[in-house]
């Protein structure tokens, strides 16, 4: 921003930048989410793509002031289009010593700080482990400092409203929005709106945030100001025509199910059990019966992949969904549904393990345990999202393979997708896909694993419908009639008919295109995830360079898509920057024997943008 | 062929209900006398095989559902009441039987039978209980009495048995009834009502297993013993046993504990005996913790107190938010903050 991205001055007098970082950081009880989703909207009203993430502590309560209450949302928005939630902050806002310990190491050099100095007091200070004031022994050196007592100010805009002082406080926030508001140029209808609607019931305390919120702005905009708190423009991006939503992707992956399932023809039936980061699947499911949705909270892990198998053995899509501990769970019961061949859909919001791990740390370290880890030769089919609003068509896609080819879909999202919110322009709802399931009804030459010639897929043949009573189960069966059966060339042969099958997909899907470049170029980056973001991002910022670089990114785990090998001979080198400690780049090199290179993070954070081009530099100067 | 439906012109009969495929249970095992049972069951109710559904774990019982021309799914063990609810929440509209052993039920598979009893999800929950492992040759199992000798308690068993009764009640079960697998007449009737029940049906049955625990219910299955080891419950019935119909129970003096005996002994008469009442759990907890040789082993219905089934509940549920908003995927893409790019 400052002194980097400075394009020009805009009539008004403001600075003219392409894109920014800002951080809205303090503590738990300080609204910073609300703050934050609030920047959002009115950021994405301004025209500005955008990209956004929050991160808020694990811990439920914890105490006032620490630095692990600390809670905070981070928006990159800009007049290009925004790949990630940006890899450094121009601007941070702390509401309090703590979160200004917690995130300054984020913060970009001569980066702005946006201080409550109200908040900087002894008890603070020590609350943050701070044994000097950070403002006054040079920590804060090599930063451009803004100081306003946010606390005060905010109560005394507020002297009329007969609030206490404990509830006055709460609405600082607002007081803080209010002036970076000021600061990008923002509207503040959207949020007036908002909490008017938001404190219907209680209009004093609407009333006070809104007087907070122009308050905050007042003072930006006529308050004698330090020079570092300048006024900045972020002109609209050029962003396809269309009609918008910010959507996380929790929220997309439901609707995406919701979708998949209408397209079947089926009804949805959510079966989980709560677990981070993956609970809001279920809570935004939960609020769908309107659309015919069942969810069922079950008991554990165990049970919910159970009543989801049991679910398409009704003739419903049965999906569950978890993390990676969860899922681990949920194994030996995904192995009965590739057995009995009905259809399932697993998600996995991975998040950072092994074990219990790092609950609120992303990671996409799962791929090893999605595509191998199940007792017995058990393929089936391994999608991933790349961003918040791509879990709404790979969502869709699962519930096709899923039906289509009568298997488990296991489909991969991670912490940061599943909390990470980006512009979504709406489909037609008559364009998405349908893809209505048929079940058997004739009794003629029926048996349960009369397959399809061309997907292979087994009939599904639902409780229910007369003539055709049937018993299935976990036990090997005979590949001509489904009747129990232990003879050791049907037994092999039933393996290579599941693993065909599965197989198969790969000719049901799109082939792999280059997100950027072509075999023309000397490296591909090949990613998966939500590693999409950097990559992209660093790509495009080193074929601006013209360096010899391209990006493939796959959305089809497994079966791998059908033209990627021959697209991955074409190049002397093969990068994989992976959330993990190295698992597509094994399966790249297991299938195709090729020389792929891993790049390996597991901080629990995403890739910078800065690491991946580095990473690709140093590569192509070797 | 795995595929078969009674003949639809005549009545059907307990054949109708056996499938082709050969019965693998061990020559004389009680098994047999339950899938009898059931079969008979099922044509005496003239059950549509077509939405009827069999679902089983693992284990020797856990085959029965091959044997049956319904639906059935034979999954992995101790799960059947995970996939039977997920059944019931698809349709409803199928009568579903979950048919377990008591390692299966009550051992690896003991939180979802708490979950589903206290849920009260619509089956018929069979609880085959021969107190040992069949299927993996002998081990003990958690119905096993102290000092059980198997392959791997050689020294004798030092745990305290789980009471699938004790167990029910204490989850919220609002139905459970025991039989034996050889009381041809007393199963099916047990089976029937448990049919009846809308919401979670449990019903032990004390079954033979003449391998690894042969005879562990002959204290009281014994035909020579049956009349005075086993009181046969009936609601609004007293509760009376023996040869002779001449014993009964009644409340010890100042304490709540049951007592059996002898009428015309010490004065006791008819009307001191106490009265089956199957909807008062508290009694239906001293009936199932009755043991001989002491005491009478209560059979039949102990307790039954019919409330609310979950899936029914889910299903209003969902049907409630429709009649109230039937909402469209448009609609639903299109709610909260949009906005539009020219």
């Amino acid at each position: 921003m400052e002194g980097s991205t400075a394009l020009k001055a805009d009539p008004s007098g403001r600075r003219v930048i392409e894109s920014a970082v800002v951080r809205f950081a303090g503590d738990s009880g300080d609204g910073m989410q609300l703050t934050g989703s609030q920047f959002t909207l009115s950021t994405a009203l301004a025209g500005n793509d955008l990209a956004t993430f929050p991160d808020f502590p694990a811990e439920i309560r914890a105490p006032v002031g620490t630095t692990f209450g600390v809670s905070a949302f981070q928006i990159n928005f800009g007049a290009r289009v925004i790949k990630t939630s940006g890899d450094e902050l121009d601007v941070l806002v702390a509401m309090n010593p703590a979160a200004l310990k917690v995130n300054l190491a984020d913060v970009k050099p001569h980066g702005l700080l946006i201080l409550d100095a109200g908040a900087f007091n002894e008890r603070n200070l020590h609350k943050a482990g701070y044994a000097s004031d950070p403002r006054q022994d040079g920590s804060l050196e090599g930063f451009r400092v803004f100081e306003v007592d946010m606390s005060q100010l905010t109560q005394d805009a507020l002297k009329e409203a007969g609030l206490t002082k404990k509830e006055a406080l709460r609405c600082k926030n607002m007081w803080a929005l209010g002036l970076v508001y000021w600061m990008f140029g923002r509207e503040r209808q959207a949020t007036v709106d908002w909490l008017n609607e938001k404190f219907a019931r209680r209009p004093e305390i609407a009333g006070a945030n809104v007087a907070a919120l122009n308050a905050g702005h007042a003072f930006g905009e006529t308050a004698e100001v330090d020079a570092h708190l300048a006024a900045f423009s972020v002109p609209p991006a050029e962003i396809a025509p269309g009609l918008y939503r910010n959507i996380t992707g929790a929220e997309a992956l439901s609707w995406g199910l919701v979708a998949g399932a209408a397209g079947a023809e089926l009804k949805l039936v959510f079966c989980s059990y709560p677990i981070t980061p993956a609970s809001s699947l279920l809570h935004s499911l939960a609020g769908l019966k309107d659309h015919g949705v069942v969810t069922f909270q079950a008991e554990d892990e165990i049970a919910a992949v159970g009543a989801a198998i049991g679910a398409s053995y009704a003739g419903g899509i049965g999906v569950t969904s978890s993390s990676g501990p969860g899922v681990a769970l949920k194994t030996e019961a995904i192995g009965l549904a590739i057995s009995a061949e009905l259809p399932l859909v697993v998600v996995n919001s991975q998040r950072a393990g092994p074990s219990t791990g790092m609950p609120t740390k992303t990671e996409q370290s799962d791929l090893y345990q999605s595509v191998f880890g199940r007792n017995g030769d058990s393929p089936l089919v391994v999608l991933a999202a790349r961003s918040p609003a791509d879990c709404f068509e790979v969502a869709i896609e699962a519930v096709r393979l899923a039906t289509r080819y009568m298997t488990p879909v296991i489909l991969l999202s991670d912490g940061y997708i599943a909390n990470a919110a980006e512009p979504w322009r709406l489909p037609e709802v008559e364009d998405l896909p349908r893809f209505p399931v048929t079940f058997a009804t004739d009794p003629e030459g029926f048996h349960p694993f009369k397959r399809d010639a061309e997907t292979l897929a087994r009939v599904w043949a639902v409780p229910g419908t007369p003539g055709l009573e049937h018993r299935i189960g976990g036990i090997e069966k005979a590949s001509d009639s489904g009747n129990i059966s232990y003879d050791p060339a049907n037994h092999q042969q039933m393996t290579d008919l599941r693993r065909d099958k599965v197989l198969r997909v790969a000719e049901d899907i799109p082939a792999q295109a280059f997100e950027a470049g072509g075999t023309e170029d000397r490296l591909v980056v090949v990613g998966w995830g939500s590693t999409y973001g950097p990559i992209s991002r660093a790509v495009d910022n080193l074929r601006a360079e013209g360096l010899p670089v391209a990006h493939l990114h796959l959305r089809h785990i497994w079966p791998l898509p059908r033209n990627l090998e021959e697209l991955l001979r074409g190049f002397g080198k093969v990068l994989v920057p992976e959330m993990n400690d190295g698992q597509l780049v094994t399966l790249l090199r297991s299938e195709y024997l090729l020389p792929a290179e891993s790049l390996s993070k597991v901080t629990g954070k995403p890739f910078k943008i800065s690491e991946i081009e580095a990473a690709v530099r140093a590569r192509l100067a070797a | 062929m795995n595929v078969q439906s009674p003949a639809s012109t005549a009545a059907p009969t307990a054949k109708d209900y056996a499938s082709d495929q050969e019965v693998r249970w061990c020559p004389g095992c009680g098994d047999y006398a339950i899938l009898k049972a059931v079969q008979k069951t099922l044509a005496e109710l003239q059950a549509d095989t077509a939405k009827t559904v069999f679902v089983s774990g693992i284990g020797c019982a856990a085959r029965f559902p091959y044997y049956m021309t319904t639906y059935g799914f034979h999954t992995i063990h101790g799960r059947a009441p995970a996939i039977a609810t997920g059944v019931k929440l698809t349709n409803p509209e199928l009568d579903v039987w979950v048919v377990s052993g008591d390692g299966d039920a009550l051992s690896i598979g003991g939180n979802h039978l708490l979950h589903v009893l206290r849920r009260n999800v619509d089956l018929q929950i069979l609880l085959f209980n021969n107190e040992i492992y069949g299927l993996t040759k002998g081990q003990y199992s958690p119905t096993s009495r102290v000092g059980t000798r198997t392959p791997s308690t050689p020294g004798g068993s030092i745990d305290t048995p789980v009471s699938a009764g004790a167990f029910a009640l204490g989850a919220g079960a609002r139905f459970f009834a025991r039989s034996v697998d050889t009381q041809q007449k007393h199963l099916p009737e047990v089976l029937k009502r448990a049919r009846a029940h809308k919401g979670a049906s449990l019903v032990e049955i004390f079954q033979n297993c003449i391998v690894y625990n042969d005879g562990a219910f002959d204290s009281f299955t014994e035909r020579s013993v049956a009349a005075e080891r086993q009181i046969l419950l009936q609601h609004g019935q007293p509760m009376l046993f023996g040869k002779d119909g001449d014993k009964g129970l009644w409340l010890k003096r100042g304490r709540l504990e049951l007592e059996a005996v002898t009428l015309g002994e010490d004065g006791v008469t008819e009307a001191d005996i106490l009265v089956h009442d199957e909807t008062d759990r508290v009694m239906a907890g001293m009936l199932a913790a009755l043991q001989p040789p002491l005491m009478p082993v209560a059979l039949g219905v102990l307790y039954c107190d019919p409330a609310p089934s979950y899936e029914a509940g889910v299903v209003e549920e969902v049907a409630a938010a429709r009649r109230a908003h039937p909402a469209d995927l448009a609609e639903l893409l299109h709610k909260g903050h949009t906005w539009q790019v020219t």
